[in-house]
C-alpha cells in the first residue's frame, strides 16, 4: 500500500491532477462558479476538439516526432468537406462529412508520414512546410472564405445534445454535445493500442530508441508513417466536429493552436523527445490548458492576460519536469558498482 | 553436421564503390568462445550486421548449423538463434527492465496483442537463467551501464541463442565488472552457447578467448588458437606495424613541482589528496570507477572546483574556480568522453584544434585567416592526423584520430601541466602507442602530466610514479619501477 502511493507521487500525472485540483478551488472559492453543472459540462465540451488535437499530437512525440501542421490539415479538410458537401447540397447525415474527413484526413495525414516517416527528413521542417502548404491550398486553391451556412446533417449533428445540465441558481443551462462521445471513444482505443497491442508499445520502444527498435524487429518506418495518418484522421475529425459544433465554419479559427495543444501534452508528463508519456497525462495537460483558457475568466482575471497565464504555466509546468529528470540524472552519474551477477 | 556452428566464406561488401569487407571469412565452433579483433575500420562491424541481417552482402557464402542462409534480416537471425549484444544494447531507456527484456520474444512470436503478466514472466525467467538480480519494474535508464549490458545479455538468452556476438563488450566497463562479464560468459559457454567476442584489447582476448580471427582494413590477416599467439602477434596482426614496449623514463626534471596539491577536498568526492608533479614527470593516477578519480581531474581543472585544500603552481597559491581559470594558469585538459566535453563534433577539425587559442589568432579582432590555416597544418603535420582535409567534420575522424585534435588543441596552448582522463579509452593500438610516444616526448621536453587511468598496463608503461585512489582516499603511492598490475590492484579493491 505505502509502496503504492509512492509509486503514485512518483508520477507525473498526480501533480497536473493535484494542480487541476488546486486551480478548481481557487476558481470555485473566488467566484462560486467552478463547480456548477453548467459550468462542467462547459468544460467537457470545450475539451472535445483540443482532447482530440491532443491525442494525434501526443501519439507522434511519444515516437520522438512532432506535427505542428494538424491545426492547418483540420482546416483544410473541414472546408474542403464542407464547401463540397454544400455545393452539391448534401441533405443527408453526418456520416458523410465524417467519412470525407477522414479520407482526406488519412491523404493529408500521409503526406507528413512519406516526409516524416518513411524519408525520415526531420519532423519539425516537414510538419512546418506541410502546414504552411495546406493553408496555402485552402485559402487559395479553394479560395476559402468563412461559410455561415453548413450542411443540414452537420448542424443537426452539432446540436444535438447527451444531455443538458441547468444552473438552478443562475438560471443558465449547458449541453454536452454527442460528439463528447468521440472524443472518449478516440481516448479510449488510443490508451487500449499504447498500453495493450505491440503497435502501441512500438511507439514507446521508438520513441526511447529508434535503431534498437529496428534492431528489435519493429516495422520503424511503418509505423511512424502510420501514427502521422492516424493523426491526420483524428485532427480532421476533430476539424468537422468543431464545424458542427460552431455551425458555420470559419477557415482560419483554429490555426495557431498547435503550440497549446503541445504544451498540453509535454505539461502532461510527456517527454518532448519521445518514449515517455501516458494517455492519462496528456488529457490531464489538455485539461488543464483547457481550464485556463476557459475559466479564469470566472476568477476576474482579464482575457488579455489569459496568454501569459499559459505561457507561464507552460514554463514552470515543463522546468519542473525537466529539473527533475536533471536530479535522476545526476543520481545516475554518480555511479553504482554491478550487482555481482553470480 | 559440420564441425562448425557458424561459418562465413569469402564475404565482400561494398559501400557506395567503397570496399568494407575484402573476401572475408569467419568460422566459430559450437560452445566456443572466439574472439573476433581489429582496429577501427577494419569491418568487423560490418560483419557483424551481415551476420545479424542489418546489412546484406555482396557476394559470399553464411553456413549457419550446416545450412546455407540466402538472406537474412533481423527477425529471421535471432529466429535461427542468432543474437547480437551492441555497443549500445540496443535497449529502450525509457521502458522498464520488464518490458525490454520480454519485448523482442513477443515481436518473435508475432504477437499482436501484449499480455503483461506473460511478459513478466518471460523476463523472470531471463533474468534467473544467469542469476542476475535486478527489479523488474524499475525504468532501465537508471542502471548502470554494467546492469544494462546484463539486462541485454538475459534478452539474449531468450531464444534459445546458439550463437551470442557481443561487440566491444568491456568498453564501458570497471575491472570488477569486466570480471563478472567474464564469469557470465563462461557460464554461457557451460550451456554449450557460442560467443563471438569482438574486441582489441590484448589481455581480455588472452583472458577470455579460445580461438581468434583477426581483420585489418577489410581482409582477414590470421586465425588460430589464442593460445599460439603472443602479445606482439597480436599488435602486429592488427596494425601492420611492429611495436616496442616504450617505458618511460624521466629524462631531466625540473627542480621545483609545477603544480602541487595539498589536502585537497570535495565533500562526497574525494578527501585530503596530496601529491606533486615536476616538470619533466608524468604522474599517473588510477582507481575503480568510484574512487573519485574523475571527480579529482574534474577539481584540478575548475569545472567542480574543490572545497578545501591549496593548489599551488610554480610555488604560487592559485584558486582554480572555473576552466578559464585553469587555462589563464597553463594548465590543459582531455576530458574522459572526448566525444561529448572534448570536441565540436560537426564542426571542422581545423576549428576543433584553434578553438582555445582562439584569442590569440585575430588581428584587430578579426580572426586571421591566414595565421589560423598555418596553425591548423602545423597540427594536422605535427600530430600525423589522418585525414585528407582538416575541413571535414570531427566527426569523420576515428577514436584515435580524434583524441589527437584533442590533444593538439591544448599543444596549441602551450600549458605547462596537462591532465589526460582516460587518453586512450576507445582508441586503437596504434594509436594508443602513437598517443603514449607524444605524451612521453611532451614530458620528455618538461612538461608535466597527469595521466588518469584504469587501464593498467598503460599506467605503468607510461608514467613514472603512481596515485592510488580507493572510495574517495589516497590509498597508495608507488614508483612504477619494478611494479606489477596485481599490486596495483590490490590497493585499488
Amino acid at each position: 500500500m505505502q509502496n503504492k502511493v509512492r509509486k503514485l507521487f512518483q508520477q507525473n500525472e498526480t501533480y497536473i491532477f493535484l494542480i487541476i485540483f488546486a486551480l478548481t478551488i481557487l476558481i470555485q472559492a473566488r467566484s462560486g462558479q467552478f463547480y456548477t453543472p453548467n459550468n462542467i459540462v462547459d468544460i467537457m465540451s470545450a475539451m472535445i476538439v483540443p482532447g482530440l488535437f491532443a491525442v494525434g499530437a501526443f501519439l507522434v512525440i511519444l515516437s520522438g516526432g512532432i506535427d505542428v501542421s494538424f491545426p492547418a490539415l483540420a482546416s483544410l479538410t473541414a472546408f474542403a468537406t464542407t464547401k463540397f458537401l454544400l455545393d452539391i447540397n448534401y441533405q443527408g447525415s453526418v456520416l458523410v462529412p465524417i467519412l470525407m474527413a477522414i479520407i482526406i484526413g488519412a491523404a493529408l495525414g500521409a503526406v507528413n508520414g512519406i516526409f516524416a516517416g518513411l524519408l525520415n527528413l526531420p519532423a519539425m521542417i516537414v510538419t512546418l512546410g506541410t502546414s504552411s502548404v495546406f493553408k496555402g491550398i485552402m485559402q487559395g486553391t479553394l479560395q476559402s472564405k468563412q461559410l455561415a451556412v453548413i450542411p443540414k446533417g452537420m448542424k443537426q449533428f452539432g446540436r444535438r445534445a447527451l444531455f443538458t445540465a441547468a444552473n438552478k441558481s443562475n438560471g443558465l443551462s449547458s449541453s454536452l454535445p454527442v460528439a463528447f462521445l468521440v472524443l472518449v471513444v478516440v481516448a479510449a482505443l488510443t490508451f487500449f493500442v499504447l498500453k495493450f497491442t505491440m503497435f502501441g508499445r512500438g511507439v514507446y520502444a521508438i520513441g526511447g530508441n529508434e535503431n534498437a527498435a529496428y534492431n528489435a524487429g519493429f516495422k520503424v518506418k511503418k509505423t511512424k508513417f502510420l501514427l502521422y495518418v492516424f493523426t491526420g484522421i483524428v485532427a480532421s475529425i476533430a476539424g468537422i466536429i468543431r464545424v458542427c459544433m460552431m455551425q458555420q465554419c470559419h477557415p482560419t479559427n483554429m490555426l495557431g493552436m498547435e503550440m497549446n495543444i503541445i504544451a498540453g501534452v509535454v505539461l502532461g508528463g510527456t517527454a518532448i523527445v519521445g518514449g515517455k508519456g501516458t494517455m492519462t497525462g496528456c488529457m490531464l495537460g489538455t485539461l488543464l490548458i483547457v481550464l485556463v483558457e476557459n475559466s479564469l475568466i470566472l476568477i476576474g482575471v482579464p482575457v488579455i492576460w489569459k496568454d501569459v497565464f499559459v505561457g507561464v504555466l507552460i514554463v514552470v509546468g515543463t522546468a519542473v519536469s525537466a529539473y527533475q529528470a536533471e536530479k535522476t540524472g545526476h543520481r545516475k552519474r554518480r555511479g553504482h558498482e554491478v550487482k555481482e551477477a553470480s | 553436421m559440420s564441425e562448425y556452428l557458424f561459418r562465413a566464406i569469402d564475404i565482400h561488401k561494398y559501400f557506395a564503390g567503397v570496399r568494407a569487407l575484402d573476401g572475408v571469412s569467419l568460422e566459430i565452433k559450437p560452445g566456443e568462445i572466439h574472439c573476433l579483433a581489429g582496429e577501427n575500420g577494419c569491418g568487423k562491424s560490418t560483419l557483424i550486421k551481415i551476420i545479424s541481417g542489418v546489412y546484406q552482402r555482396d557476394s559470399g557464402i553464411i553456413e549457419f548449423e550446416g545450412e546455407q542462409l540466402k538472406k537474412i534480416t533481423p527477425i529471421d537471425a535471432i529466429k535461427r538463434g542468432i543474437q547480437v549484444i551492441y555497443q549500445d544494447f540496443s535497449i529502450f531507456p525509457n521502458l522498464t527492465v520488464m518490458e525490454n527484456l520480454a519485448i523482442n520474444s513477443q515481436l518473435v512470436e508475432n504477437k499482436r496483442l501484449v499480455n503483461w503478466k506473460h511478459m513478466r514472466e518471460t523476463a523472470r525467467t531471463a533474468i534467473e537463467r544467469i542469476g542476475f538480480k535486478v527489479d523488474l519494474d524499475v525504468t532501465l535508464g537508471t542502471l548502470s551501464v554494467a546492469e544494462k549490458q546484463m539486462v541485454a545479455i538475459c534478452r539474449a538468452l531468450m531464444f534459445n541463442a546458439k550463437l551470442i556476438i557481443m561487440d566491444e563488450p568491456t568498453t564501458a566497463l570497471t575491472k570488477k565488472e569486466v570480471k563478472a562479464l567474464f564469469k557470465v560468459i563462461l557460464q554461457l559457454k557451460e550451456q554449450g552457447i557460442s560467443i563471438l567476442f569482438v574486441s582489441h584489447k590484448l589481455d581480455e582476448v588472452f583472458e577470455i578467448s579460445e580461438r581468434f580471427t583477426v581483420f585489418r582494413s577489410g581482409k582477414l590477416i590470421a586465425t588460430g588458437n589464442t593460445k599460439e599467439l603472443d602479445d606482439k602477434k597480436f599488435s602486429y596482426y592488427m596494425t601492420g606495424r611492429e611495436f616496442e614496449v616504450r617505458s618511460f623514463v624521466p629524462d631531466k626534471l625540473s627542480e621545483k613541482p609545477i603544480l602541487e596539491v595539498d589536502n585537497l577536498s570535495l565533500p562526497g568526492s574525494f578527501e585530503k589528496i596530496s601529491f606533486s608533479v615536476k616538470g619533466g614527470e608524468i604522474l599517473g593516477i588510477t582507481g575503480l570507477l568510484d574512487s573519485g578519480r574523475t571527480e579529482l581531474a574534474l577539481a584540478l581543472f575548475g569545472i567542480h572546483p574543490a572545497k578545501e585544500g591549496e593548489i599551488r603552481i610554480h610555488g604560487r597559491a592559485v584558486k582554480i574556480s572555473s576552466p578559464q581559470k585553469a587555462i589563464q594558469n597553463k594548465i590543459g585538459f582531455v576530458p574522459e568522453d572526448r566525444l561529448s566535453e572534448g570536441l565540436f563534433l560537426p564542426q571542422s577539425i581545423g576549428d576543433n584544434i584553434i578553438i582555445s587559442e582562439i584569442d590569440h589568432l585575430k588581428k584587430s579582432g578579426i580572426m586571421d585567416k591566414k595565421k589560423c590555416r598555418d596553425e591548423i597544418l602545423h597540427w594536422v603535420k605535427e600530430m600525423a592526423i589522418a585525414t585528407p582535409d582538416p575541413e571535414n567534420a570531427a566527426s569523420t575522424l576515428s577514436g584515435g584520430n580524434q583524441q589527437r585534435v584533442v590533444l593538439a588543441k591544448w599543444l596549441a596552448c602551450s600549458p605547462d601541466i596537462l591532465i589526460l582522463n582516460g587518453p586512450t579509452v576507445g582508441v586503437d593500438i596504434g594509436s594508443k602507442h602513437d598517443i603514449h610516444g607524444i605524451l612521453q616526448e611532451l614530458a620528455n621536453k618538461g612538461m608535466a602530466i597527469i595521466i588518469i587511468s584504469d587501464d593498467l598496463p598503460e599506467v605503468i608503461e607510461n608514467c613514472s610514479r603512481l596515485l592510488i585512489l580507493k572510495g574517495g582516499k589516497e590509498s597508495g603511492k608507488m614508483s612504477t619501477h619494478e611494479i606489477t598490475e596485481k599490486m596495483i590492484l590490490d590497493k585499488m579493491m
